[in-house]
């Protein structure tokens, strides 16, 4: 029998992960894909809760769905901010990018 | 009688004109802006004074007009107006004013003539002729304040109008800064006035005077303080000689007929005040007048500036008029009949011939400085063939202050005499003695300038000569009056014939037909001869053997008297020794170091903690991130613990 | 020890694995192909639930578009040449706590509250996912463009409004200029 804290500790470790590859990551890159790896965790969570807690209901699932759409968005425009970084400044690791800052 | 508003709103728009547009205008459009300004309130003066003073009497007494009054600001019972009030003083204030502001405009287009800032020369004057004129018709005691301020600054300015000068600009300060401080006293005197007999205005108001009025004297001589910085009384009198830093016309204008008589003026308008409730607090005025005089008259018979003899000679009449007012007899309200206020009568008289002789003489000493480029007298000698209009109209003033009968200044300082010896001998005989000296300085002014020997070598190479008609046409007006108020007053006085002076202002606003007291005009007039015949015996020949020997005998007396007996010297240590090194100098240490030390710390400590956190604005994104997530787990935590 | 739950241990360890390689790699080529069998394990995790449409979604958005697009942006950029490592040990050591003492939070809430005892376990896939629900493609098509209540027409638009939004801005920022 597969319990519902199953899940959600398989999505926890998802989402640590990520945090784990957010913090330490240099490349960009792979900072948006760690923050992928915490959309999906989320998009998980919205389906496993919707199908243990609310099996009658389809929000979760539909919300799950506007996720994936989000997540596609957010990546295009990310790698597309990238691509120009690159084109500008020649790298893409984080520590240098930091034009915007005080 | 609406239309003396026009008397104050057409300097003031003249000024603004003036001011805002001088830059565009040339030396001569300026010049008649400002002069036909001026006529127009002389004209409209005359025109108040013709109609106020042949109006009815009401009960044989010159009313009290308030031809336009506005509240302005409302303070509880208190209110702070603004308006005009017309009674006998005001009116003759009018007249003086307006006709020696409107000399002094037409003087000025032959003396300013090419001067740089002509324009804003003529605005100041404008600005100045307003703020007198604001201050004379004065409705209530604030707002001659306001107006008493008004005629500073525009002092200020025009004593610093040559600004390049350092010397101006240090006459400028000093005027600035010493008439300023009495005028705290004045201010305080208004505001324990306001706040003991809740009112600021002139009339009676019996209700509040009754629980207010032991504090009235304390209040009155404050105010006096005030008039005596403006009037130059001893010892806030160290600023007028220096004011003579301005052009000549300007201290014609102010530092001797019209600004400087505003103290006096203040006691007058006060005086029903100080007659009733303060009256022992007169005999502070008079002896602080009595030694003024003295004072002023002994500096004035050492000094070598022509200017500063007029001005200290200022000075020593202004005391004249100061005196005459606190000799009033002291008494109630019932005593300020006809007789008891000759003084206050003879005041204000004196105060009247004086601006006309004194800016004629000032005026006159503007043509002398004009043609020989010095204030010296030992750049002069010899004048009178030169200047003959100026040297004419220069003896007539002259005699008229010295007080020769059938010039003007021989009846009101006699009537003063006359006032003072009713008070008590010692003054009497006392200003007797001024008034001897008196005519003896003014006429060794006179035998220095135009007799004596001639500067043959500075004229040799500068030939002096007599000034255009724009500056000599002020000096035979001023002449004429000084002329036909002496003749007819003092064949009045003599005879007994109403319709002079005292016919239109006295204390009380009845007639009051001047009488000379025979004795005491026979015993003047000899003192005044003899001055004069002694003047002329030392100062008239081309060498000056008395003169070298008195000075020979006492030149320490001369050396003192020719520094102001070091009346500078004493504020001079006062201010900078005492004052400044013991006061000033712990005060500004506390100010600069605890004071400012707390802002700077402040600030520096804001500065400070700003370069320190802005480290976490590092533009880095984990770095970010972490501190997310740390705050984020906080509050987590914070929720599952409470 | 039915077959659900035997898929089930191995879709968890997939996942689990896959998503701790996928930051611990030193190659951003491979993180990138180890975030694909992480998505593939939770189009998996979908197929368990029941969720067909979801999991089909998650390959052909995710695995078929998303990956290909950062795999295609990680040769332009970088390449593969670039590692990924270089962080100091106090970094790598903090990073790795917070997130451990965050899983320990979460794990402690998850026991602790006992928030999910009255929920039922997952049946056998082959039950179906509860009557009336909107699981098949036809009901969903139904839900998300309907107006009436229970529709998701509103969030539908927007999204696709957004969706354009991004290809515009996606294409403004990365035009050569």
């Amino acid at each position: 029998m597969i319990q519902i804290e199953y899940i959600l500790i398989i999505s926890a470790i998802m989402m640590f992960a990520g945090i784990y590859g957010f913090l330490t990551r240099r490349s960009t890159l792979a900072i948006l894909l760690s923050i992928e790896l915490m959309l999906n965790s989320a998009d998980i969570n919205f389906a496993v809760f919707n199908r243990m807690l609310f099996p009658t209901g389809s929000e979760g699932y539909v919300f799950a769905l506007f996720t994936i759409a989000i997540a596609a968005a957010e990546s295009a425009v990310a790698i597309a901010i990238m691509i120009n970084l690159y084109r500008l400044y020649k790298k893409i690791s984080v520590g240098e990018l930091n034009k915007m800052k005080w | 009688m609406e239309y003396t508003l026009f008397i104050l709103l057409l300097p003031f728009l003249s000024f603004l004109f003036l001011g805002i547009c001088g830059k565009w205008l040339s030396h001569k459009v300026a010049g008649w802006v400002g002069t036909l300004s001026l006529g127009a309130v002389a004209v409209l003066s005359y025109i108040t004074a013709f109609t106020y003073f042949t109006a009815d009497r009401v009960d044989g007494v010159f009313p009290t007009i308030t031809a336009f009054n506005t509240t302005w600001l409302p303070l509880g019972d208190l209110h702070f107006d603004m308006g005009i009030l017309l009674d006998p003083i005001s009116v003759m204030m009018l007249i003086v004013i307006s006709t020696v502001s409107l000399m002094v405009h037409i003087y000025s287009f032959g003396y300013m003539h090419g001067e740089r800032g002509f324009q804003r020369y003529y605005a100041f004057l404008s600005l100045f002729t307003m703020s007198m004129l604001g201050l004379v018709v004065a409705t209530n005691i604030f707002q001659m304040y306001l107006f008493w301020e008004l005629v500073g600054v525009s002092s200020y300015l025009l004593i610093g109008f040559y600004y390049t000068t350092p010397a101006a600009i240090a006459a400028s300060k000093k005027a600035f800064i010493v008439t300023r401080f009495a005028d705290m006293f004045f201010l305080i005197g208004i505001l324990i006035y306001g706040y003991y007999c809740k009112s600021f205005g002139f009339e009676f108001n019996e209700a509040g005077f009754a629980e207010g009025a032991f504090m009235l004297p304390t209040a009155l001589v404050l105010m006096f303080i005030g008039g005596a910085g403006k009037s130059a009384m001893f010892p806030l009198h160290i600023w007028l000689p220096d004011a003579m830093e301005g052009p000549t016309p300007v201290s014609a204008l102010i530092h001797a007929a019209t600004m400087v008589v505003a103290g006096v003026y203040q006691i007058a308008r006060l005086f029903p005040l100080w007659i009733q409730y303060a009256p022992d607090s007169l005999s502070i005025v008079v002896w602080v007048g009595a030694f003024t005089a003295f004072y002023a008259a002994a500096v004035a018979c050492a000094q070598s500036d022509i200017k500063r003899v007029l001005a200290f000679s200022t000075i020593s009449q202004i005391a004249f008029m100061m005196v005459a007012l606190g000799v009033c007899l002291p008494g109630h309200e019932s005593v300020i009949d006809a007789h008891g206020s000759l003084g206050y009568m003879a005041s204000m008289f004196h105060l009247f011939t004086h601006a006309m002789f004194k800016a004629c003489l000032f005026l006159g000493a503007g043509c002398i400085i004009h043609a020989v480029h010095s204030n010296e007298m030992s750049a002069m000698g010899g004048l009178r063939k030169y200047m003959p209009i100026t040297h004419v109209t220069f003896l007539i003033s002259c005699l008229a202050i010295a007080g020769i009968p059938f010039f003007s200044g021989f009846s009101s300082k006699d009537e003063i005499i006359t006032a003072c010896f009713e008070y008590s001998p010692v003054v009497g005989w006392w200003m007797t003695a001024v008034a001897a000296m008196t005519a003896f300085y003014m006429f060794r002014l006179y035998y220095g300038i135009f007799w004596g020997t001639e500067n043959k070598e500075l004229h040799a190479h500068h030939t002096p000569h007599e000034a255009p008609l724009s500056m000599t046409l002020p000096l035979i007006v001023l002449c004429i009056i000084t002329v036909g108020v002496g003749i007819y007053t003092t064949l009045g006085g003599f005879l007994g014939w109403g319709g002079s002076f005292g016919s239109f202002v006295t204390a009380n606003g009845e007639d009051y037909t001047i009488h000379f007291n025979t004795q005491i005009a026979i015993t003047s007039t000899v003192i005044a001869l003899i001055s004069i015949a002694l003047a002329t015996y030392i100062y008239k020949g081309e060498k000056q053997p008395v003169a070298d020997r008195l000075y020979n005998a006492f030149p320490r007396l001369h050396r003192w008297a020719y520094k102001r007996f070091y009346m500078d010297e004493v504020y001079q240590f006062i201010t900078h020794r005492i004052i400044f090194a013991h006061i000033s100098k712990p005060i500004a240490w506390f100010d600069r170091h605890v004071v400012d030390g707390f802002f700077d710390f402040l600030a520096w400590g804001t500065n400070a903690l700003g370069f320190q956190i802005r480290g976490l604005q590092s533009g880095s994104v984990q770095r970010y991130a972490y501190v997310f997530f740390i705050g984020v787990l906080l509050l987590i935590l914070t929720i599952l613990i409470f | 020890m039915n077959s659900q739950n035997i898929m089930f241990v191995i879709l968890a360890t997939f996942i689990v694995l896959s998503s701790l390689a996928t930051v611990l790699t030193k190659s951003i080529i491979r993180a990138a192909t180890y975030l694909l069998f992480v998505l593939l394990g939770t189009a998996g995790l979908y197929f368990l639930m029941g969720y067909t449409f979801l999991g089909a979604v998650q390959i052909m958005v995710y695995a078929g578009g998303i990956i290909v697009l950062y795999v295609f942006s990680i040769l332009l950029t970088s390449g593969s040449q670039e590692k990924l490592s270089k962080n100091s040990i106090v970094k790598v050591l903090g990073s790795a706590a917070l997130s451990l003492v965050g899983f320990a939070v979460f794990l402690f809430m998850l026991f602790k509250q006992n928030l999910f005892a009255r929920v039922a376990a997952l049946g056998a896939p082959t039950e179906p996912a509860g009557a009336g629900t909107q699981n098949s493609i036809h009901e969903i098509g139904n839900a998300l463009l309907s107006s009436a209540n229970g529709g998701y027409l509103l969030p539908f638009e927007a999204v696709s409004v957004l969706l354009l939004a991004c290809i515009v801005a996606g294409l403004l920022i990365a035009r050569k200029y």
